[in-house]
């Protein structure tokens, strides 16, 4: 069972040294010509006004919650898609079981539609 | 000794085999792209780099290489160069786990054409999909721009959505097959449905449609790609999370993108339209590997529209706005995909009771 | 050969990394270096639920914590976007060293009691479908149905919660009913109410201009 991991991890190795080495290549054969406008932060020409550090919008943090409990709900939808067929003759029962947990997430989910989080205007 | 290099040699060579053609694939879709666009557009294209500009990729490789690496003043150096790597890395680890290909016989061995025949299957390329967001968040913070910081916050919040979408929109898929593993899904999926006259091949797309029509939303938000290509809106964020940057590193970034949509196809295929599975082979009477050999053909034809859908889509349909999209995501397509895991686990369960 | 010792060599680089990732979120004063040492240790701790066969655990530990918690607290330190000035310089404050003493000792209480709970020698290993989605899922809706049934009123709280603190001054406090928002969708679709109401609203406006 573990040897199925195996060349996931050679895998991983080849990738993070392709991607190495991608980076290392350009930097040594590319020429080096710095000059103080070119290193200076794009802003369509005009020279940077202020920090790009400003705080964002709550509307980011609410989508990341958002999918973080969804996201939860969303695990437990696999290992119960994956016995469903296999216990196919108490599907009613699977069925109420998910149908209950998902119900309670649904309010929840009418909840946060209600309160205009969904809303980005 | 022997056992052991018979064993992973095989391994080694497929992992290098594939490896090489994503890559050459990936280079080639920046010219397909181009290409198509402009025809599309009732342009040529690139035309000039060898017959019909089919070096075009190679071309614009070396151009990357031997561009100069800027790193503004203003970045936080690790992070800034770090990025384009750790959006590459899971990119390159997602493919892996799905069969192009029934199995070779050589000299009395079985080679599974598959990289990895992993029994989590669908759920490992979850799981790495989700890493590839800290690629975007790491190149739009490090970079100290305003464009690139929007860029990058609107990307992962994009991406978060839509991939709790992509997610939800497979579980009707899960529960048809009752299995994760892709070759399993794949076996399932070979086979007809005689409906009188008609004989119809077990694909997913048949019991699965409005699940098909979510994951194809989805996976275009997930890669993206236009019409939901908002991260990288030029007309509003010049370039979004990769604005500062420039040769290889950027296109380190389209790599990503490109290796994205080409999973995205073969996963659209594996899961919908029976993988490497073509019907009507069997009545052929092939042997075991040209059939397979076949198989694979049949698997990159059909992953390859997929791949054409991408572009034809991007000259079809404009971009949204968005709070369209995220309103899209939230609104639209998970309470449809929630319907439709309901929907699908109902009617197995009617199907097995009533008939 | 390599086989043998790979799981040991990749269990104490795990286990490193995981250790070390966690000691780099305590000490460095860069938020999102923080962040970033704590998605290290995370993804450590997932990858060795891999090496212990529970792979259920392990993908659903890379998909909930570092694809989305850690999101989360990516979202929120761009949100705040601190400055060094105001993150202020790090201090040993006797509340920390309080803390530490605290963390040590739970360390100390529980670490005989995990060893002697350790099974060292499994009898027989796991079976092959052992941390497998499907085998979780037996459990999950067998045995541990309740508790997994109860965890829906845990991340409905959760939800209300982050909506409240959110979005407190935003909203009027209503109680939410079906009819409310059925009335409200009513309202919204139709086309013959909808200009009275904009007339009304600008000829408010118009009213407190003046």
């Amino acid at each position: 069972m573990r040897s199925q991991y195996i060349p996931v991890l050679i895998q991983l190795a080849l990738a993070a040294g392709f991607a190495g080495s991608l980076l290392v290549l350009t930097h040594l054969f590319g020429p080096s010509r710095p000059a103080a406008a070119k290193l200076s932060p794009f802003e369509c020409g005009v020279d940077p006004v202020d920090q790009a550090h400003h705080r964002f919008s709550v509307k980011f943090y609410l989508v990341a919650m958002l999918f973080i409990l969804f996201d939860i709900e969303a695990i437990f939808f696999y290992p119960w898609a994956l016995i469903f067929k296999g216990a196919i003759s108490s599907g009613l029962f699977l069925l109420i079981e998910m149908g209950t947990f998902a119900l309670v997430l649904l309010a929840g989910f009418f909840y946060i539609w209600r309160k205009g989080v969904l809303e980005w205007a | 000794m022997m056992a052991w290099a018979m064993e992973w040699v095989p391994v080694l060579i497929k992992i290098l085999v594939a490896f090489f053609v994503v890559l050459t694939l990936t280079a080639y879709l920046t010219l397909a792209e181009r290409k198509f666009s402009a025809y599309m557009q009732d342009r040529c294209g690139p035309n000039r780099t060898g017959p019909f500009g089919l070096l075009q990729p190679l071309a614009d490789g070396i151009k990357f290489i031997f561009k100069e690496d800027v790193i503004p003043t203003e970045v936080h150096r690790t992070y800034y160069v770090l990025a384009p790597a750790l959006l590459l890395v899971p990119a390159l680890l997602g493919y892996i786990v799905i069969p192009f290909g029934d199995t070779l016989i050589v000299a009395g061995r079985t080679i599974p054409l598959q990289i990895a025949d992993v029994d989590l299957g669908i759920l490992y390329i979850f799981a790495i999909a989700g890493l590839s967001v800290y690629g975007l968040f790491m190149a739009g913070w490090a970079s100290n721009n305003k464009y690139s910081l929007l860029g990058g916050l609107r990307s992962s919040a994009q991406m978060v959505s839509y991939e709790l979408t992509l997610g939800l929109s497979l579980v009707g898929a899960l529960l048809v097959f009752g299995t994760s593993n892709l070759r399993d899904i794949v076996h399932l999926q070979t086979g007809h449905w005689d409906l009188g006259p008609l004989s119809i091949p077990k694909w997913g797309i048949f019991l699965q449609p409005l699940g098909f029509l979510l994951f194809l939303v989805s996976a275009f938000a997930e890669s993206n790609r236009l019409p939901f290509d908002l991260p990288e809106a030029e007309n509003e964020l010049v370039g979004g999370y990769h604005t500062e940057y420039g040769s290889m590193k950027f296109a380190m970034f389209f790599m990503g993108e490109y290796i994205g949509m080409i999973t995205m196809s073969a996963l659209a295929t594996t899961f919908f339209f029976g993988g490497w599975h073509v019907p009507g082979l069997a009545a052929l009477n092939l042997s075991h590997n040209a059939a397979a050999l076949a198989g694979v053909a049949a698997f990159c034809l059909k992953t390859g529209f997929f791949l054409f859908l991408f572009i034809w889509v991007r000259w079809t349909l404009p971009r949204f706005r968005y709070d369209q999209l995220m309103s899209l995501s939230w609104k639209g397509v998970f309470p449809a995909a929630m319907l439709n895991v309901f929907l699908t686990g109902f009617c197995l369960y009617a199907f097995h009771r009533f008939m | 050969m390599i086989f043998a010792v790979l799981p040991d060599i990749l269990f104490y680089l795990f286990a490193l990394l995981a250790v070390g990732g966690a000691l780099s979120v305590l000490t460095r004063r860069n938020p999102m270096t923080c962040a970033a040492s704590l998605v290290v240790s995370v993804l450590s701790v997932a990858l060795l639920y891999f090496l212990l066969s529970a792979h259920f655990v392990g993908v659903a530990q890379m998909i909930v914590y570092a694809g989305a918690i850690v999101v989360l607290f990516i979202f929120v330190i761009m949100l705040l976007n601190l400055t060094d000035r105001e993150l202020g310089r790090g201090r040993m404050t006797l509340f920390k060293i309080f803390g530490a003493f605290l963390a040590l000792s739970v360390l100390a209480i529980l670490a005989p009691g995990m060893r002697s709970m350790v099974e060292l020698e499994p009898s027989g290993g796991p079976g092959p479908a052992y941390g497998g989605t499907a085998e979780v899922g037996r459990l999950l809706f067998g045995e541990y149905l309740l508790p997994f049934e109860l965890t829906s009123i845990l991340i409905l709280a959760a939800m209300v919660a982050g909506v409240v603190l959110a979005k407190r001054d935003l909203t009027p406090k209503r109680l939410f009913s079906l009819i409310d928002w059925l009335l409200a969708l009513a309202d919204r679709l139709s086309i013959l109410r909808s200009p009275q109401k904009r007339e009304r609203k600008q000829g408010g406006a118009g009213g407190e201009a003046e």
